[in-house]
């Protein structure tokens, strides 16, 4: 029925102001990641507008500078470590929690899902309150054991939204035809929540790897993690070379986006 | 082999055996299950429930001048944040920033968010992708880039300086008007996905049919499409409005220092005083903080039915 117009549609003037003002919005959202792609390619000196030419000296520096350099070693082995070890609790903790009936079921999922719901801030506390007698700051270890805690419900999440599309119809039908509990993950559940274990994964990366607030608690001063070296080069100097480097990191989440949105769509990893 | 053997074997099966059976697949299942979920629980058990427990309990503890801990069990603690009027007016300046934020964020992502779920073009996805998607950019990065628009010799000040609309650069870093911008732009995407989520029963369709019973534009926005958007107003501006008053690395950078709140004030309680114990003190209230506006948002739920 709606599409029979009985009436011709006028002329509407609210319809383009409100496209306008959605594309301003949008801009306004997408402005402070536009400008400082802008600002990496900038001569100027110091910070300022507007641009007075075109370099790459901002890029060109990166490699030398070895503050950068170490905190982006340091990222990148938490953020792998993380999600080896996030997808190895979460994915089996999920698979429980959609294929088996128990008890506490609904408790025991929102449990998984909590962490996201406690300020980062007040966790980081908790967590340089624990493992500073515990030897563990400002060290790989505790910075692990912190970005765990964060990473895990989306993992969680990611992989319980492709097991909820799927029935358990194909897995039973591969224990009658005699296969065991192992053949019957590996050759059925395995690819049934592939989707769900790579947007989880990626997702858990890019959380570990662009975590600031843990990472400063935990080990600030022995083991700075790149957003922490990035925080504080921020704080201390004007130059453009941040804003080279900060176009690296968008593009790094910009691969995630592709991979989440290609797999799973990323309103329904992220929702 | 087996599959052909299975039919005769239930037959010769007893009642007693059935129950036996099945009481073995269950105790089967439960320790299937169990193994699947302890690894994970005892991951958050680590990474999550002890530093919080942990936590709460040095806030009952007494803090000494350089860092010395006093081991006890007192409110102590407590006291100075919630008499000092200074601790007072970092609290309601939180809070205050958060209603801000909240509001503003809301305003500026209802037109995104009702976009995105009336539109009908082959872009929808990729639109919705590009309004969520700097969610997943680092928090420092996007802090900066406000730096760069917002600074002294900052976009905005250049620009309006350059027209010759102003002399002097305004003050829009290192105070709570940079603070409050910055936040509005990264909590945007948050609430673009709870709208979106939120705006189940919003229909075009009972939009045109209000429109073609007569009603005006404007009724039909006030009278359809605002209250059916409300529960999706409703979460976002809460939404928004938790992740402001405990959000760290956006105050500290574009408040410059000179922007206090109750996450910037745990910072500094933590690692520049070393006072654990008023540090954990701080942040129980913050947790109180967060539990009041879960309730009274459930509260309100309820009332409106969403």
């Amino acid at each position: 029925m709606s599409d029979v117009r009985i009436f011709k549609p006028r002329f509407n003037p609210a319809k383009p102001a409100f496209g306008l003002l959605v594309f301003l919005l949008y801009l306004f959202l997408l402005a402070p990641l536009l400008i400082v792609c802008v600002v990496s390619f900038a001569s100027n000196q110091y910070l300022s507008f507007p641009p007075e030419g075109l370099t790459l000296k901002w890029y060109e520096m990166l490699p030398q500078e070895s503050t950068f350099m170490e905190g982006m070693k340091v990222s990148l082995i938490v953020a792998v470590i993380v999600t080896l070890i996030v997808l190895a609790l979460g994915v089996p903790a999920a698979l429980a929690l959609d294929r088996f009936d128990f008890k506490a079921k609904a408790a025991v999922q929102s449990f998984f899902l909590s962490p996201l719901l406690i300020p980062s801030i007040v966790l980081a506390l908790g967590m340089v309150l624990l493992f500073g007698p515990l030897g563990l700051t400002n060290t790989y270890a505790g910075i692990i054991i912190g970005h765990v805690a964060i990473t895990i419900p989306f993992v969680i999440r990611t992989t319980l939204m492709s097991l909820a599309t799927t029935d358990t119809s194909c897995e039973a039908a591969a224990r009658v035809l005699g296969a065991d509990s192992w053949t019957v993950f590996r050759r059925v559940t395995l690819p049934i929540i592939q989707p769900g274990v790579i947007a989880g994964g990626v997702i858990a990366f890019i959380v570990s790897f662009d975590e600031a607030v843990i990472s400063l608690f935990v080990a600030e001063s022995g083991l700075p993690t790149l957003p922490v070296q990035v925080l504080r080069y921020v704080e201390n100097s004007a130059d453009a070379a941040v804003a080279a480097l900060s176009v690296i990191l968008i593009l790094i989440s910009l691969a995630v986006v592709v991979v989440v949105e290609r797999v799973m769509g990323l309103r329904k990893a992220l929702r | 082999m087996t599959l052909l053997q299975t039919p005769i074997a239930a037959e010769k099966r007893t009642d007693r055996d059935e129950g036996l059976l099945e009481k073995a697949t269950e105790r089967r299942n439960r320790r299937t299950y169990l193994a699947l979920l302890l690894p994970g629980l005892l991951g958050l058990l680590v990474s999550f429930v002890f530093p919080l427990a942990y936590m709460i309990r040095m806030s009952f503890n007494k803090g000494a001048p350089d860092g010395v801990i006093v081991e006890t069990f007192t409110l102590d603690t407590y006291i100075q944040p919630l008499t000092d009027p200074y601790y007072w007016r970092v609290t309601l300046d939180t809070f205050q920033m958060g209603v801000t934020v909240g509001i503003l964020c809301v305003l500026v992502s209802y037109p995104v968010a009702l976009f995105l779920a009336r539109s009908t073009s082959k872009y929808r996805g990729l639109l919705i992708a590009i309004a969520i998607a700097p969610l997943l950019t680092s928090a420092v990065v996007r802090t900066y880039g406000w730096m760069v628009i917002l600074g002294t010799n900052g976009l905005i000040n250049s620009s309006l300086e350059g027209l010759g609309l102003i002399d002097t650069p305004l003050k829009l870093t290192n105070n709570m008007t940079g603070v409050t911008i910055g936040l509005v732009e990264i909590f945007m995407p948050y609430a673009i996905l709870a709208m979106i989520s939120g705006f189940g029963r919003l229909s075009p369709q009972l939009e045109e049919a209000a429109g073609s019973l007569g009603a005006s534009k404007f009724k039909v926005f006030t009278r359809v499409t605002l209250p059916l958007s409300l529960p999706g107003l409703l979460t976002a501006f809460l939404l928004v409005f938790v992740l402001a008053i405990s959000t760290f690395i956006t105050p500290r950078l574009l408040g410059g220092g000179s922007v206090q709140v109750l996450a910037t004030e745990i910072y500094d309680q933590t690692t520049g005083l070393l006072n654990w114990p008023f540090a954990a003190a701080l942040s129980v209230i913050l947790l109180v903080l967060f539990g009041l506006i879960i309730a009274v948002y459930q509260r309100l739920t309820k009332k409106i039915g969403g």
